[in-house]
């Protein structure tokens, strides 16, 4: 029994009785199996001959690899924006009075979700031997306003960009407009009858309330997109997994490289919940009855418990004391 | 002569597909006059009330307001057929409706000074320190000066309904419609949103109210419409329609709710 428990307990009167929080041993034993199990595991792959720890710390860091890191998170940042709003395009043209917008929306979705990944990613990246030449003009006319060869325009980096937004925005176009379905219809009622438009109730009504809905998923979709750029090394894009294929190829060292790229894609992954539990704290606003504290609050909080306890401690009676002793 | 009234409705008629709703309302109501529209529940008070500024899409007739035809064109060469407006028209048109509804209906992303500048900022292009100062100002006349900043979720049923009033008065309209501004607020709530609607009927606003508040209806009114069935049963003043009740449906309806 602690000190502050003693305190408490003296000032209860005869009929009252404190709320002392249940304890959970359970919780402890678990944790405690789960912590040897870890420690177990890392020791097996420390211990392991086949893996070569200096080979690891070497390219950890090598400047090609941080080099796939910075292009797989641009790749990841911008198919992300690309997905994001070709969605949200679809998602309103889905749900639009017009019945030409939304067979076009729905006929988008069943290809881009019907077909493999794999096969977009190779098509653009193949594009040039499908059309040697994109233009721009008139259909069956002579007009042409822009030509240019296929390979100039359709990068890697372009291919890949399109293969990974393209694709995403079909199952992002699900999440938006169960987001927009998730706002109670006397929202658009109430900035109609105020003489909102249609964009203006869709851009400063609808959206930030159905954000709340679509960030959590969208979380999701932006960690399997950062690890779906992998697949970018079958058309030669040089993020992270495609740099670290080709440096095991030289070295053969398999194992250790794939263990460097796994290692930033934990890392990369953990950072993006940092800005995501922000976003979600954001467009939390007004919805609940207090928002969740941030992490910098929790330890201030934390901090600020530790100390009036250290307090209560020094402070408690010789008595008391005493009788923690005993017990 | 007399003022040609700020609103008249000829004739209007509504289905739900198969179901009539409105079968052919006629009514006027004069500047800075206070109608309540009262009637058992699905008789089309709120659907009338939803056409005058057109939520709701009228199948025949015509409403009127402030001269305007609301929601449609006419064109001189095709007599009696009018085409709907764009949407950008019929924004415009309601920017002088306000419109309260029975469940509030407040942004709660937005604080309940944003609820109220959110239109005139966004809309009517006021600025934005104008918008704030009239918005202190609204929330001083319904009694919530001090709730500025509150979002929606930690306000009172009655507290919302009066910023919900604030936020229809933002954009300065000439006529207010209440749809059963008190029906979802809990009895010792219901006072302090008539107080606020008395006020504004004073200060001269042009006010149409369905309400189930008889003792509003006959304090305040200036005229009061028995609907039924989709059709005006009578009509007059509160006296003549509250106390001396001509058909049987009105007084069966009255007896309901005393
Ligand atoms: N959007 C709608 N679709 C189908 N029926 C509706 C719709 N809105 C209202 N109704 C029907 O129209 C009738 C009148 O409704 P309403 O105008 O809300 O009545 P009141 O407000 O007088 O209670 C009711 O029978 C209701 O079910
Ligand atoms: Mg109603």
């Amino acid at each position: 029994m602690t000190a502050t428990d003693m305190t408490v307990k003296s000032t209860a009167g005869a009929d009252d009785v404190d709320a002392v929080p249940r304890s959970h041993p359970g919780r402890w034993i678990t944790a405690a199996a789960l912590v040897a199990l870890c420690a177990g595991w890392v020791l097996s792959l420390w211990n392991n001959r086949n893996i070569d720890h200096a080979t690891i710390a070497d390219f950890l860091f090598d400047g090609r690899i941080l080099q796939g890191v910075l292009l797989t998170v641009g790749l990841t940042a911008c198919s992300m924006l690309l997905a994001t709003t070709l969605a949200v395009a679809l998602a309103v043209m889905r749900l639009s009075a017009n019945p030409v917008l939304r067979v076009v929306s729905w006929g988008y979705t069943w290809f881009f979700r019907g077909t493999p990944l794999l096969v977009q990613i190779v098509f653009w990246g193949y594009l040039g031997l499908l059309y040697e030449k994109i233009s721009l003009g008139i259909p069956f006319t002579s007009i042409h306003f822009f030509s240019a060869n296929t390979n100039t325009i359709v990068t890697p980096f372009v291919a890949g960009l399109l293969a990974l937004g393209m694709n995403e925005a079909a199952y992002a176009s699900e999440i938006v407009r169960a987001g927009l379905l998730s706002v109670d219809h006397g929202q658009v009622e109430a900035a109609h009858s105020l003489g909102m438009s249609p964009t203006y109730t869709l851009r400063r009504i609808i959206v930030p309330q159905a954000m709340r809905v679509i960030i959590p998923p969208m979380g999701n979709e932006t960690i399997s997109m950062l690890k779906n750029t992998a697949l970018l090394q079958l058309i030669a894009v040089p993020e992270l997994y495609t740099r670290a294929s080709w440096i095991s190829a030289q070295n053969l060292s398999q194992v250790e490289l794939l263990i460097v790229a796994s290692a930033w894609y934990l890392v990369l992954t953990s950072v993006l919940s940092v800005p995501q539990y922000y976003l979600e704290r954001r467009y939390g606003r007004g919805a609940g009855r207090s928002l969740p504290t941030t992490p910098w609050q929790q330890a201030r909080h934390t901090a600020t418990r530790i100390r009036t306890r250290v307090a209560q401690v020094a402070h408690t009676n010789p008595r008391n004391a005493r009788t923690e002793a005993d017990s | 002569m007399t003022p040609s009234p700020l609103v008249e409705a000829r004739n209007v008629r509504k289905h739900f597909g198969a179901h009539h709703v409105l079968k052919g309302i006629d009514l006027e109501v004069r500047r800075g006059e206070v109608m309540c529209l009262l009637g058992p529940s699905g008789s089309g008070k709120s659907t009338f009330l939803r056409c005058i500024n057109h939520l709701e899409k009228v199948d025949g007739g015509r409403i009127h307001v402030d001269g305007e035809l609301m929601g449609y064109e006419e064109h001189a060469s095709r007599k009696g057929r009018a085409r709907e407006m764009k949407p950008k028209q019929i924004a415009a048109q309601r920017r002088s409706i306000g419109m309260v509804f029975q469940r509030f209906n407040l942004f709660p992303h937005l604080t309940a000074l944003g609820n109220i500048t959110e239109a005139p900022v966004g809309v009517a292009h006021h600025s934005r320190a104008d918008a704030r100062a009239r918005g202190m100002e609204l929330l001083r006349r319904v009694g919530l000066t001090d709730h500025a900043g509150a979002y929606p979720a930690h306000l009172s049923g009655g507290q919302q309904q009066r910023v919900a009033i604030a936020r229809a008065l933002a954009m300065e309209p000439k006529l207010m419609l209440f749809d059963e501004p008190t029906s979802a607020l809990d009895p010792e709530l219901v006072g302090d949103v008539l107080s606020v609607m008395r006020d504004l009927a004073r200060s001269g606003m042009t006010m149409i109210v369905v309400t189930h508040e008889i003792g509003f209806a006959r304090e305040v009114a200036d005229q009061v419409v028995f609907m039924d069935d989709g059709i005006v049963v009578e009509s007059g003043a509160p006296s003549r329609v509250i106390d001396d009740p001509r058909h049987e449906r009105t007084r069966a309806f009255l007896d309901s709710v005393l």
